[in-house]
């Protein structure tokens, strides 16, 4: 097994094309789904496959500002007793969202791979085989992902084969899957010289639960509930973006009301957070202090959304049609009080950790991430926009209630630690700010609408800002008579993206550090291994 | 003689009696500083008597080495508190270790340990012991230049004579000493594990120094372990309060102002404890390589003390 190569992926010296490919004009026959999101969809074949990711690729390469990158965001595979099994991909343009369906004729053929176009993908596209049994034709790497006690039929690999680093004085350090603190379960494997990290391997699927199988198993309305799960930390996201599926594929319009209130959650929920990791990254850094004081606001932030909405992670709340509460004036007034005087509190801890110098000192040149490397790599959300690549589909394309409350972008270019945790302050201050103009702002009328499923096939697709980037649903749902059923549906969360970069952004780093890289970045397990 | 070692014994005791809750007073006094409820003061010795009870668990490829670590740093610890003059600095056994010997009491439990880590062959304890290896390494010389300064003044390296010197003195800023003192609290800080330089309290093992030596150690050898680590925190306590705040020491051997010697120690090492707490709190943990610089520094505040002494004579 070769050490994976960083040099792969789209060259950033290439000529910067002159134009930006968009979807209108580079994908005409693509279909624009229902739904406020500008997202559309095509099914294509293998070469368009291919081609359709070189050409977003070279588009990545040639920046223009203030216009979210070209990307890729997700990879799929589902399969279906009655059809040909799916590759899907969905890609990020200026105009909107494009999603791929390439049906796999032949499942031994597999389908083209574009894991040397995109590097993040190599692991969606062993995701793809370990769940579908598809292979992604030219991958470099085709060791299993998330299906662990599958690596068994490989004869010549004694579990899982990592890759190692020879070298005089060059020695490992495994840690996890079952880690000291109270975490989700991963492995790293280091690769150090001295204090000297010189390769970090990634080994995750240890959450691996079935949830897209699981999904097709659900009736259309009910599975909100498990999407609200894929990851605890982001539950009004993938509850939101799932929702937003499903209403699309239906083609139904949820309630303005509905709407502001689930950017209310939205909001409330990178609050929490933002305020929970701060406090973390802090007292990784040894000054118990912040995690004391950050513990404190988080707490008494969320039993504020207990009793706004009844739980204290807002689990639930999104429902297809609109939310499952309703707040009476009063109470969503106090709720912005109650966000501004935080914002007071914030502004007086973040004047303290910004004149520690000890604290700056660890934060500062840590787990750097350049611009370059990210764009290389495709780092996106938060941890994207602390390394320049400024995207957040709440400002680049912004709908009900975004555009009516221009979002504040917030954005750095350092790339390191102290980078990540300015922009989380960033973020939280600007959401506070969000939160006391929603609670005045919040449209009367209905805050659900009873959804009725159409007749027929529909595809879907929803893709929301959570806090830690665009968490995206894709789903087809079929209805014959009054059988609803999920066909297939595809959770993604971003960090699929950035579990890679963490890799990247340990290297020439020392091992008393890995642990404060990656809470700045802080990706979720379980929104991963599915 | 027969005074003596009644204070010796009663010192001894005192030692073990208070170690832990010396600890235990300085997580009280950092809750208390984070905002937090804190836990009893007797939270260690609740501690110890739960690892006590508990069943030993040993590596399977553990040498009698890493069997009788626990057991020799402990003595190791003892010993170290039997000789620094607490209550009183009539000491018979003191006769049998002065300061030098000292250090390398500390030194050889640090090797010890160092040693029993890497014997059952993991990653972290191999990790610690090189880290705690290179705390070490720049710490010793610290202490020994700061115990030599403080005996130059006594013309002798026995402890007991040091100290019986520092206390008969005038009371008056000695410049000497005056470097001397914060080159000790730096190095304290470093050989204790508190923060800037170790985090007593993390649970990431890629971070630790001092408590990656000991994360495979279980049962009672854990609790010899931790008990000779609260035993050390209040050794380079008693160094600190004898060398550069004696007064209070029984001034002879009679029994009641041995006693009295017991509130006043306990009072010193509370202000003490508070000031340690308070340091921890504000001082963010450095950058494993920081460290070298940091107790750089103390060697040139040392060395400096030193120097003034012999040129300054004060």
């Amino acid at each position: 097994m070769k050490p994976r190569d960083p040099s792969l992926g789209p060259d950033q010296t290439a000529d910067a094309l002159p134009h930006q490919l968009r979807i209108a004009s580079g994908f005409p026959n693509a279909r624009r789904l229902p739904g406020e999101l500008p997202i559309h969809h095509q099914v294509v074949k293998p070469v368009q496959w291919r081609d359709a990711a070189l050409g977003i690729a070279r588009d990545a390469a040639s920046v223009i500002s203030d216009a979210a990158p070209a990307r890729l965001i997700a990879l799929w595979g589902s399969s279906d007793t009655r059809s040909h099994p799916l590759a899907s991909a969905v890609f990020g343009l200026p105009d909107g969202l494009l999603w791929l369906d390439l049906p796999i004729t032949d499942p031994d053929a597999g389908y083209p791979s574009v894991s040397d176009i995109f590097h993040f993908a190599g692991r969606m596209q062993r995701a793809v085989f370990d769940l579908i049994g598809v292979r992604a034709m030219g991958a470099a790497d085709e060791r299993r992902w998330l299906h662990h006690e599958r690596n068994a039929d490989n004869p010549s690999a004694e579990g899982y084969p990592f890759v190692k680093v020879e070298g005089a004085g060059v020695h490992e350090i495994a840690v996890g899957p079952v880690h000291a603190g109270i975490i989700e379960p991963g492995h790293f494997r280091f690769q150090v010289s001295g204090e000297k990290v010189l390769r970090l391997e990634e080994r995750l699927g240890y959450t691996h639960k079935g949830i897209d199988a699981r999904y097709t198993r659900l009736e259309p309305i009910e599975a909100s509930r498990l999407a609200g799960r894929v990851s605890g930390d982001s539950t009004v996201a993938h509850a939101w973006a799932y929702c937003m599926a499903l209403e699309s594929a239906a083609g139904i319009d949820p309630p303005d009301r509905a709407i502001w209130l689930r950017a209310f959650l939205l909001e409330r929920e990178r609050v929490a957070n933002h305020l929970g990791d701060l406090g973390a990254i802090i007292n990784d850094a040894g000054l118990a202090f912040g995690l004391t004081q950050f513990s404190r606001l988080r707490e008494v932030w969320l039993r504020e959304s207990q009793a706004l909405c009844g739980h204290r992670l807002m689990m639930d709340q999104v429902i297809p049609g609109g939310v499952a509460f309703d707040v009476d004036t009063t109470s969503l007034a106090s709720a912005g009080k109650a966000a501004g005087a935080l914002a007071a509190q914030v502004q007086l801890l973040r004047a303290i950790i910004d004149r520690h110098a000890g604290l700056q000192d660890r934060l500062r040149s840590t787990g750097t991430v350049t611009t370059a490397l990210a764009r290389r790599l495709g780092l996106t959300g938060m941890a994207g926009r602390s390394s320049g690549i400024a995207c957040d589909l709440r400002y680049h394309l912004p709908s009900r209630p975004w555009a009516a409350l221009s979002v504040q972008s917030a954005c750095q270019s350092a790339g390191d630690v102290a980078a990540r945790v300015t922009v989380r302050f960033d973020e939280l201050l600007e959401s506070l700010r969000l939160l006391e103009c929603i609670a005045v702002r919040v449209p009367a009328g209905p805050h659900h609408l009873p959804v009725k499923l159409p007749q027929g096939r529909h595809c879907g697709a929803g893709a929301v800002e959570g806090w830690r980037g665009e968490v995206f649903v894709g789903l087809e749902i079929e209805v014959d008579g009054t059988q609803q059923r999920l066909v297939r549906c595809h959770s993604h969360d971003p960090s699929w993206q950035n579990w890679p970069v963490l890799e990247h952004a340990i290297i020439g780093n020392i091992v008393p550090d890995f642990p404060l890289i990656n809470k700045s970045f802080n990706l979720s397990y379980a929104g991963h291994d599915l | 003689m027969l005074h003596g070692l009644a204070g010796q014994a009663l010192a001894f005791v005192a030692a073990l009696a208070l170690a832990p809750l010396l600890s235990g007073w300085v997580a009280q006094c950092r809750a208390w500083l984070q905002n937090r409820t804190a836990p009893p003061l007797w939270q260690p010795w609740l501690v110890l008597h739960k690892r006590l009870l508990r069943e030993t668990v040993v590596a399977e490829n553990a040498s009698p080495l890493f069997r009788s670590v626990p057991a020799l740093v402990f003595a190791c610890m003892a010993i170290v508190c039997t000789i620094i003059p607490t209550l009183s600095t009539d000491l018979p056994l003191a006769v049998v270790a002065d300061a030098v010997v000292l250090v390398g009491l500390l030194a050889l439990a640090r090797v010890l340990l160092s040693l029993a880590a890497m014997d059952v062959g993991t990653a972290f304890g191999t990790l610690g012991a090189r880290r705690d290896m290179m705390v070490g390494f720049l710490a010793e010389p610290v202490l020994l230049m700061v115990l030599f300064t403080a005996a130059l003044g006594a013309r002798s390296t026995s402890l007991a004579s040091i100290v019986d010197v520092l206390a008969h003195r005038e009371l008056a800023i000695m410049p000497s000493l005056a470097f001397a003192g914060v080159a000790f609290t730096m190095v304290s800080l470093a050989e204790n594990g508190r923060i800037p330089v170790d985090n007593p309290t993390t649970h990431l093992e890629l971070t630790m120094i001092h408590e990656a030596l000991t994360l495979e150690y279980s049962g009672q050898h854990l609790a010899l372990i931790e008990w000779a680590a609260t035993l050390k925190l209040f050794a380079y306590s008693c160094i600190g309060i004898a060398l550069f705040c004696p007064w209070g020491l029984a001034a002879d051997d009679t029994p009641l102002a041995l006693l009295l010697a017991v509130p006043a120690l306990v009072a010193k090492l509370a202000i003490g404890g508070m000031l340690l707490a308070i340091a921890e709190t504000v001082s963010a943990k450095m950058r494993i390589f920081r460290v070298p610089e940091y107790l750089g520094i103390a060697f040139v505040l040392a060395v400096i003390g030193m120097l003034i002494h012999i040129l300054l004579g004060a």
